[in-house]
């Protein structure tokens, strides 16, 4: 520590407050820092990809060796099924990570240091959404990459395919809002993993994921018809395979905007109280 | 009083729920001057600095910070404050300079002069070897410095430290003070809150102690000395028989102040000047008395609460520790 008695200081001459640049667009630029911030901690944590990598991997090798006979004849025939209701199921169940996360990291000095910083204040909740969608990259990189080896083929062409996982990545991003509020609200990590885990299972189950929205009860079918999980499937479908797509894109993307619209300003709200 | 504050504070008040974290608070501070906020846990320290740092909304009263209000334009304020502490810090996985680098991006230093800065600081605080080693794996002293490094990466003209130093050992206390000097001496205001007399008067041009929210004294160090008693020289001498000369001698040197026998073979004299301590050396070395314990304190802050107060900080402390500075 010599050479913290030299009489040079760290703070060198002030600047006065008035003569900071202040650049356009704050939002966004100190936004995307932030994810990058994200994406620093994924890089150095690689085991918290766990969920996104081998759970789409051993998902659909366990339903479809296992189901596929049974359900549809042939693990084939399966497999082009279910790939889209996996990878569906895969990214919302990713989204659950960042409430857990940021629900550990609020408590440490960091978002004291964001506060007092001249950002807007929404800045670290929507950069850590954004660096998230490396992680829903890597689910749909993976899940289709898994299916392929066993077997899995796109129907249609490249461009349908992409925005077939375009939508998946957009429909984690908007659900992820759903995770920071419950993140926000709870008290402990474990009761975030385990709300949002409550409400994606009945999503992934009482839909068209693993078995075709016909064959569920008729009472079920009411949940089932407004189920966004079983809209994004069979969007996702269609792009992928061709199948019919009705109006499935648009209730998709209708979901995605009542999810942000909703729970984006209660997260906002809950973050500001809570830090 | 026509100085220059940067920092006021007018009757700040805070609660959370039941407990009254802040009851009516007064703070001032002269520009390039240092501020030492004395106090116990749960007195309010911590919350009185994140009112002023915009982190928390005061229930009544308000402060400005340069001359800006600091919740109707906390903005501003934000431009021109650092603040490290307990709460105020770093993030773990990121290396320090990735930190610094990230500070800078979000001060809108830009890329290059973000990482210029943060190679700058990283340099002055004696962090470049460990640069690029996650903070997670910095040693105490280490994450001090960096936290305090972050703070000052845009320049700031009002430098809030809350407890910097606890948990430090004596060695890089001083360390650390010595930083807080240089900053001060290169025109910064300082805002620093502690628990112990001793940094507040190496410090402070001014301490305010505060307890239970409120405001109990505020003064120079010197006045507040003058209350709550100075330094007090403690000598154990080798051969006990010789207590009652060291006692004599201790008599001579402080000019008639009573030496007592505080602990089993300690002999206290209060003091008033540190010329005390070698006069005290020499009358014993020629005296031929052998000591091997010879000291100067400060009082503690137990010390200073019953002075002020009639009763000590940690007597109360508390009723109910879980509010323990909640906030």
């Amino acid at each position: 520590m010599t050479t913290l008695t030299q009489p040079r200081s760290p703070r060198l001459t002030p600047t006065p407050a008035a003569a900071v640049n202040r650049r356009p667009f704050p939002l966004v630029r100190h936004s995307l820092s932030l994810a990058k911030r994200s994406l620093i901690k994924t890089w150095r944590t690689p085991e918290a990809l766990i969920d996104v990598t081998l759970q789409p991997a051993i998902f659909l090798v366990i339903f479809v060796y296992i189901f596929g006979g049974a359900v549809a004849g042939d693990t084939h025939t399966y497999l082009q099924f279910l790939l889209p209701g996996i990878l569906a199921q895969t990214i919302a169940t990713g989204a659950i990570a960042i409430g857990v996360n940021l629900n550990t990291d609020l408590e440490k000095g960091i978002f004291d240091r964001f506060k007092s910083l001249p950002i807007p204040r929404s800045s670290p909740l929507i950069g850590a959404v954004l660096g998230d969608v490396v992680r829903y990259v890597i689910v749909t990189v993976m899940t289709l990459g898994i299916g392929y080896l066993m077997g899995f083929r796109i129907l249609t062409d490249p461009v349908s395919a992409l925005a077939g996982c375009l939508l998946a990545v957009v429909f984690a991003l908007s659900l992820s809002w759903v995770s920071v509020f419950v993140g926000m609200k709870v008290r402990t990590s474990g009761a975030v993993q385990g709300i949002m885990f409550l409400i994606i299972m009945p999503l992934s189950f009482a839909s068209n994921v693993f078995v075709p929205a016909a064959s569920l009860p008729s009472w079920m079918q009411t949940f089932v018809a407004w189920n966004p999980l079983t809209h994004l499937v069979q969007a996702m479908r269609g792009l992928f395979l061709g199948t019919p797509m009705g109006e499935s894109v648009y209730w998709t993307l209708a979901w995605c905007v009542g999810l942000v619209a909703v729970f984006l300003p209660l997260a906002m709200r809950a973050y500001r109280r809570k830090v | 009083m026509t100085q220059d504050l940067v920092i006021e504070a007018e009757g700040l008040v805070k609660h959370f729920g039941e407990t009254k974290a802040l009851q009516g608070v007064d703070l001032a501070v002269a520009r390039g001057t240092v501020l030492g906020v004395l106090g116990p846990n749960g007195a309010g320290k911590t919350t009185a600095v994140r009112i002023l740092s915009t982190l928390l909304v005061p229930d009544a009263g308000h402060a400005r910070i340069g001359g800006c209000d600091v919740v109707k334009d906390a903005e501003r304020v934000r431009q021109s404050i650092g603040l490290t502490g307990q709460y105020a810090s770093v993030d773990e996985d990121l290396s320090g300079r990735q930190n610094l680098v990230l500070f800078g991006t979000l001060l809108d230093l830009g890329r290059a002069g973000a990482r210029t800065r943060a190679a700058e600081l990283l340099e002055w605080f004696d962090l470049t070897a460990a640069a690029d080693r996650p903070a997670k794996t910095y040693s105490g002293g280490m994450r001090r410095r960096l936290d305090l490094a972050a703070s000052l990466v845009g320049r700031p003209d009002v430098i809030f430290l809350d407890e910097p130093t606890t948990g430090l050992d004596p060695a890089k206390r001083e360390d650390m003070w010595d930083v807080v000097r240089s900053l001060v001496t290169d025109g910064s205001t300082v805002l620093l809150t502690t628990q112990y007399l001793e940094e507040a008067d190496a410090l402070a041009d001014e301490i305010t102690v505060i307890d239970h929210g409120r405001v109990i004294a505020h003064d120079t160090p010197e006045g507040l000395k003058r209350v709550v008693g100075g330094q007090t020289l403690e000598v154990r001498p080798s051969d006990l028989a010789r207590m009652h000369d060291t006692a004599t001698i201790l008599g001579q040197v402080t000019s008639g102040a009573a030496a007592e026998e505080i602990r089993k073979g300690v002999l206290a004299v209060p003091v008033r000047d540190d010329s005390a301590l070698t006069a005290t050396v020499s009358r014993l070395a020629s005296a031929g008395i052998g000591v091997t314990e010879l000291s100067l304190h400060l009082p503690s802050l137990d010390e200073v609460f019953f002075s002020l107060t009639g009763r000590t900080a940690s007597e109360d402390d508390r009723a109910d520790t879980t509010q323990k500075e909640v906030a």
